[in-house]
């Protein structure tokens, strides 16, 4: 194991920002995996704490095979994830939304061009990253439709789901996109949380991303019996929205399974504590995204089903 | 007449609502040409309050020379300027990415969407901005060059001091303004001032202009004031982007507007810890400063400026 700097920025009054990395294996750029962009993507650095120990685990045992290197950055945003803050600290850019990057730019520029610079170059490129909205997510890998991204290639992962997402144009900036317009298969691993630890969903993650090195011949493992991977495209997934805002009551998890008509979760009023809409599943459908915060919004999609 | 555009209720015993004012001819006849005047999109952004408040109230004081509709828009994003927050509060979201929106999207998907119909089929929209809160700028216009042919004729009419004619960007194609522009409503986008303050005298001037678009538009009879001739770049190399080249605290030697001698000092980043100088910002090229850093706290790349070329300012 090499563990180095990628990319430091004085600070002036802190410590310097340091983007750290650590590299397994020799020869060819195979696989750079890619934790935090965001200061409260807690579960991603440690589902990549757990990949570095692992790595760490099969190198010493001689289980990752000759001629492939495996790049492993946990955060590439530890000043923001410092303060507890989700974006960059001074003015509130998404290094996400920076790539590829530019040099001579603004500081989230130049920390996207320092890190991309490291990390174009490899074949596969895994990234753990978050949605914007609260919520609790069936784990699963999203790629982008206009990439060269191959679902196949992504159901080696293992996990329940292969999302495809239409390209918006905010996604243009996105490590994932740019990823593959560098000519790196590109992949997004959605975990089951984003600002707590879930160790379970992180242990799955792990697992898959395993899943997927032994699949591509780059670690000695035995990959158990897979679950069948189901494909499906963002825009085909069934919303149920609010039209009400107060309190969040859940009544299914996500995982779940629902049946058409089947009340899904209420929303109470936060004064008189009476129930002012109940929301029912449209269709037959597994619970693919449930909202996990406290409060919710009118016109929210709080579930997302997969039929 | 207040008019409510879109709206949507929050948890606790609130509704959200985007207002706007419609301003109508005493005695309206036939077919009325629109102007509107949108701002508040980015919270912490307030040079386009003054705009709104002063443009109604010389509007009220010789409303007989109405002869359009103007309709004011103040607020697009309430919660952020209420809160003081650029995007949107408890979404972390820039607001200017979520357009054209989507009526059957989330909520604030859903309020875009509401903007963009009400908003839609005015004869000329200006979108007010105020750089942020790092920066201050001149006032200006920036059009994507995919509409200059239209836009850069109204801009001229503004009073602002430079056009600024820019690339096509993807990311870009979210904003309220490429958003109306590409389905025949023209926007025109204005940067001024600094975020969380306001710059009367660039107000005033703004405002100046609006009644000569007015009057040129066949909205408003009444007397104008001569617009200034503003600076237009359409070359990308006409701009230099001044970077910090080290963290510090940034202290100003000039202001913005200043006409500037290639290797004229713009300021120093200093370290107060150690009492030194750590970096001094030169100009790297002649030309004029039309944006410089406001906010002195910087890290390596914070953006301390914009240098327009002397050969696209036309000064001698």
């Amino acid at each position: 194991m090499n563990k180095r700097i990628i990319y430091e920025l004085k600070g002036m009054y802190r410590d310097s920002f340091r983007v750290t990395g650590y590299e397994y294996g020799t020869g060819e750029e195979t696989v750079c995996i890619a934790g935090s962009s965001r200061g409260n993507e807690v579960q991603q650095v440690y589902c990549c704490s757990l990949l570095i120990k692992k790595f760490k685990q099969l190198e010493n045992e001689g289980r990752i095979k000759e001629g492939h290197k495996i790049l492993v950055i946990p955060s590439i945003n530890p000043y923001s994830m410092n303060i507890q803050k989700r974006f960059w600290p001074t003015d509130n850019t998404d290094i996400n939304r920076m790539f590829p990057g530019y040099g001579l730019g603004e500081t989230t520029q130049r920390i996207a061009d320092g890190v991309f610079k490291e990390i174009s170059g490899y074949k596969y490129g895994i990234q753990f990253t978050s949605f914007y909205m609260p919520g609790d997510f069936m784990p699963h890998i999203r790629i982008m439709d206009e990439g060269f991204s191959k679902t196949s290639t992504a159901e080696q992962f293992g996990l329940p789901y292969v999302v495809i997402r239409k390209v918006r144009p905010y996604d243009t900036a996105t490590l994932n996109y740019n990823w593959q317009v560098w000519d790196t298969q590109a992949f997004s691993l959605y975990t089951t949380t984003t600002s707590k630890i879930d160790q379970n969903g992180a242990g799955q993650a792990v697992l898959s991303v395993m899943n997927f090195l032994a699949a591509q011949g780059i670690i000695k493992y035995s990959v158990p019996q897979l679950i069948k991977t189901k494909v499906v495209n963002d825009t085909d997934m069934v919303s149920v929205r609010t039209s009400e805002a107060g309190v969040f009551e859940p009544l299914i998890k996500a995982g779940g399974k629902a049946i058409t008509g089947q009340p899904l979760a209420n929303i109470l009023n936060p004064y008189e504590a009476e129930i002012i809409e109940t929301l029912y599943s449209p269709v037959d459908a597994n619970v693919f995204f449930i909202h996990n915060e406290p409060l919710t919004y009118a016109n929210t999609a709080v579930i997302k089903l997969v039929q | 007449m207040v008019e409510t555009v879109t709206s949507v209720g929050l948890p606790i015993d609130e509704m959200l609502e985007i207002r706007k004012n419609r301003i109508m001819p005493e005695n309206p006849s036939g077919s009325l040409k629109r102007i509107s005047i949108v701002t508040g999109i980015h919270g912490d952004e307030l040079e386009g309050q003054y705009v709104c408040f002063e443009l109604q109230r010389r509007i009220m004081q010789e409303k007989e020379n109405l002869t359009g509709i103007v309709d004011i828009y103040p607020a697009m994003n309430p919660l952020g300027i209420d809160s003081i927050t650029r995007g949107i509060p408890a979404f972390d979201l820039d607001m200017n990415r979520l357009f054209p929106g989507n009526i059957d999207g989330n909520m604030t998907e859903y309020l875009a969407a509401g903007i963009i119909e009400d908003v839609s089929g005015s004869d000329c929209v200006l979108d007010i901005h105020a750089s942020n809160i790092y920066l201050t700028e001149i006032p200006q216009i920036r059009i994507n060059e995919l509409y200059e042919e239209q836009l850069v004729p109204l801009a001229m009419e503004t009073n602002i001091d430079f056009i600024w004619v820019h690339g096509t960007s993807t990311v870009l194609e979210s904003t309220f303004a490429y958003s109306l522009n590409s389905t025949g409503t023209p926007v025109l986008v204005v940067e001024m001032g600094v975020g969380m303050r306001i710059t009367k005298d660039y107000g005033e001037q703004l405002v100046d202009g609006i009644f000569n678009l007015m009057g040129k538009m066949g909205i408003w009879k009444g007397s104008t004031k001569e617009v200034k001739k503003p600076v237009i770049s359409r070359n990308p190399d006409d701009v230099i982007y001044l970077n910090a080249g080290t963290g510090g605290l940034f202290i100003p030697a000039v202001k913005h507007g200043g006409k500037l001698r290639k290797g004229g000092l713009i300021g120093w980043i200093t370290d107060p810890l150690r009492g030194e100088v750590l970096d001094e910002v030169k100009a790297p090229a002649d030309g004029m400063l039309f944006t410089i850093r406001e906010y002195p706290v910087v890290d390596e790349g914070s953006l301390m400026g914009r240098l327009l070329r002397k050969e696209a300012c036309g000064y001698e």
